[in-house]
Parts: structure tokens; C-alpha cells; sequence
């Protein structure tokens, strides 16, 4: 296993790269707590910042724990992973979108 | 291909060992993605049906945020000590390896005792998965997700055990990696679900 040692910091992290994502990720997750349990701000922004502090957080643990890049397995893993967002969008989006329209059109709810 | 991983596992070129174990670990990379799949039709029928909640109890009712708080702080560290104890079997620290295992397993475990509870706490108040659409939908979600939690604590487990009868081996190592990746994922699910679910939901 010389040879995945030697390449280890680059490719399974170091202590700092994990340091660094716990305290990214500390951060991130008081900040959509606090704004929603302070109710500080109007409920659209509340919205956005929750969803936006969420990808943050995602992307960041994605890179320092998960070590998704588009250097190792010639960047198959973040092809895989664009792709399944692909069919992520197509799943949540276009369910909502039907019902919603379902709901409009059957004046239910 | 079975024999192929099997004669590298009997030989001892330190590359090909290293191409044998990058191609389990995406592999493994491949199966995460077709389980995204799956929390992200939990997450559409979530979101479809949140608003059915047959005359109970709506979302801001019954979550109750200190408490998804603490759970979310379980899970995180615990996922960062697995990082560490990846570190760890790089620097061939089998020890430390195994005491890092064991202190996410113990972080993932209250983790789980914690959703147990609230789940059998909601049960108990007459809100159980059977009484509205809305219900229905964040048992099974959040079902899902702390039922892969548990799936993840046995495999800890699992890994103990071999760490201790087998050590650091071309096939433990592997093994190690695949659940790192498990455990981390599991911690990105678990964003969206304190996100989307209970943050959006007490609003």
C-alpha cells in the first residue's frame, strides 16, 4: 500500500482538511438554527438562507470529508455525482411541479 | 472478475492493490448515488404531502429544534472522528483507529437513541405514521435515513471486529474507506433533512 500512502494527503485529507470541515460545517449549521429559532428575519429571507447555508454545508463536507474532486478516478466520481443531481432535479422538480398543478386543477388544498 | 480481485489480494504489488481498492471505493461511490436517488424521492413525497395533515398536527406543532439541534451535532462529530480515524489507518495507527471507530459508533448510537425516542414520544401523543398524509411521509424519510444510521453502527461493528482478528489488510482497508464514505453521506442526508424538514418545517 506504499503507493496510496504516499498520495494520501492529497487524496484522503489531512488533519487540517477535516479540522477545517467541522468547524465550515459548525458554522453553518448554527447560522439557518439561529436565524429560525431567533425569527429575526421575514420568513422569504429565513427561506433562503436555510437553503443556502444547506448547499454550502453539502459542497463542504462533499470536499473536505468526502475528498470529491476531479483528480482521482479521472473524475468519475463528480461526473456520477453531477449526473445524479440531473435526476434529482427531474425527481423533487418535476414532482412538485405536477402536483402543484394537480392541486390547482382539482381546486383541492 | 472475482478471481481478478482475489489474485491481487494474494499478490503483493503495492499498485495494482491500490487500483483493486479505488475501483471497490467507486463502485461503493456509484451505489451512494443510486441511494441520493432514493432520499431524493422520500424528499419529493415529503414535499408533496406535507401540507396533508387530515385535521392532526402540522410540522411546527410537533418538531421541536433544541432537540434536532443536539441530533445534528451527534451526527456531525461523528463524522468528523471518522475522519480521523481515517487518518489514522494512513498512518497505520491501528489503535487509533479502532478508538476512533468506537467513538463515532458511540455518537452515531445516541444519535439513533435520540430519533428512537422521538419517535416513540410522537407514537405516544397519537402521532403516528397512521394519522395524516404529512406523518406518513416524515416517518418514512426520517425512518429511512436513521434506518441506514443503524445499517452504518453494524458495519462499525463489523469492522472492529475484523480490525481485531485480521488487522490493516488490502482487504480491511477498503473495507474502512467504503464506510467512511457510508458515514459521511449519511451526514450530507442528514443536512438536507434538519434543512428542508425541520427548519422549513417549524416556519
Amino acid at each position: 500500500m506504499s503507493h496510496s500512502s504516499s498520495n494520501s494527503t492529497s487524496s484522503h485529507g489531512s488533519v487540517k482538511s477535516y479540522v477545517t470541515g467541522l468547524l465550515l460545517s459548525l458554522v453553518l449549521t448554527v447560522i439557518p438554527f439561529a436565524v429560525v429559532m431567533s425569527g429575526a428575519l421575514s420568513i422569504a429571507t429565513t427561506v433562503v438562507v436555510i437553503a443556502v447555508t444547506a448547499v454550502l454545508q453539502i459542497l463542504v463536507q462533499l470536499v473536505m470529508f468526502m475528498h470529491m474532486n476531479t483528480k482521482a478516478d479521472e473524475g468519475w466520481n463528480v461526473m456520477s455525482f453531477v449526473f445524479t443531481l440531473t435526476i434529482l432535479v427531474l425527481v423533487v422538480g418535476g414532482s412538485l411541479w405536477i402536483m402543484q398543478h394537480l392541486h390547482l386543477n382539482m381546486m383541492i388544498g | 472478475m472475482a478471481t481478478d480481485t482475489l489474485h491481487h489480494g494474494a499478490t503483493s504489488e503495492p499498485h495494482e492493490h491500490h487500483d483493486a481498492s479505488g475501483t471497490k471505493v467507486f463502485g461503493f461511490w456509484v451505489y451512494l448515488m443510486s441511494d441520493l436517488v432514493i432520499f431524493g424521492s422520500l424528499f419529493a413525497t415529503y414535499a408533496v404531502l406535507m401540507k396533508g395533515t387530515a385535521g392532526g398536527p402540522t410540522a411546527a406543532d410537533i418538531f421541536e429544534l433544541p432537540f434536532v439541534l443536539v441530533e445534528t451535532f451527534l451526527l456531525l462529530f461523528s463524522s468528523f472522528t471518522f475522519g480521523m480515524g481515517v487518518l489514522a489507518m494512513n498512518a497505520e495507527r491501528i489503535g487509533q483507529v479502532k478508538a476512533w471507530l468506537a467513538i463515532t459508533f458511540l455518537l452515531g448510537a445516541a444519535f439513533v437513541g435520540m430519533e428512537v425516542y422521538e419517535f416513540q414520544h410522537l407514537i405516544h401523543q397519537g402521532y403516528g405514521p397512521d394519522q395524516s398524509a404529512f406523518l406518513s411521509s416524515f416517518f418514512t424519510l426520517v425512518g429511512t435515513h436513521g434506518l441506514h444510521v443503524t445499517v452504518g453502527l453494524v458495519w462499525i461493528l463489523v469492522m472492529l471486529v475484523q480490525l481485531s482478528t485480521k488487522g490493516l489488510t488490502p482487504m480491511t482497508r477498503p473495507r474502512i474507506l467504503c464506510l467512511s464514505l457510508f458515514w459521511h453521506f449519511l451526514d450530507i442526508v442528514w443536512i438536507c433533512v434538519f434543512s428542508f424538514v425541520y427548519l422549513m418545517g417549524v416556519l
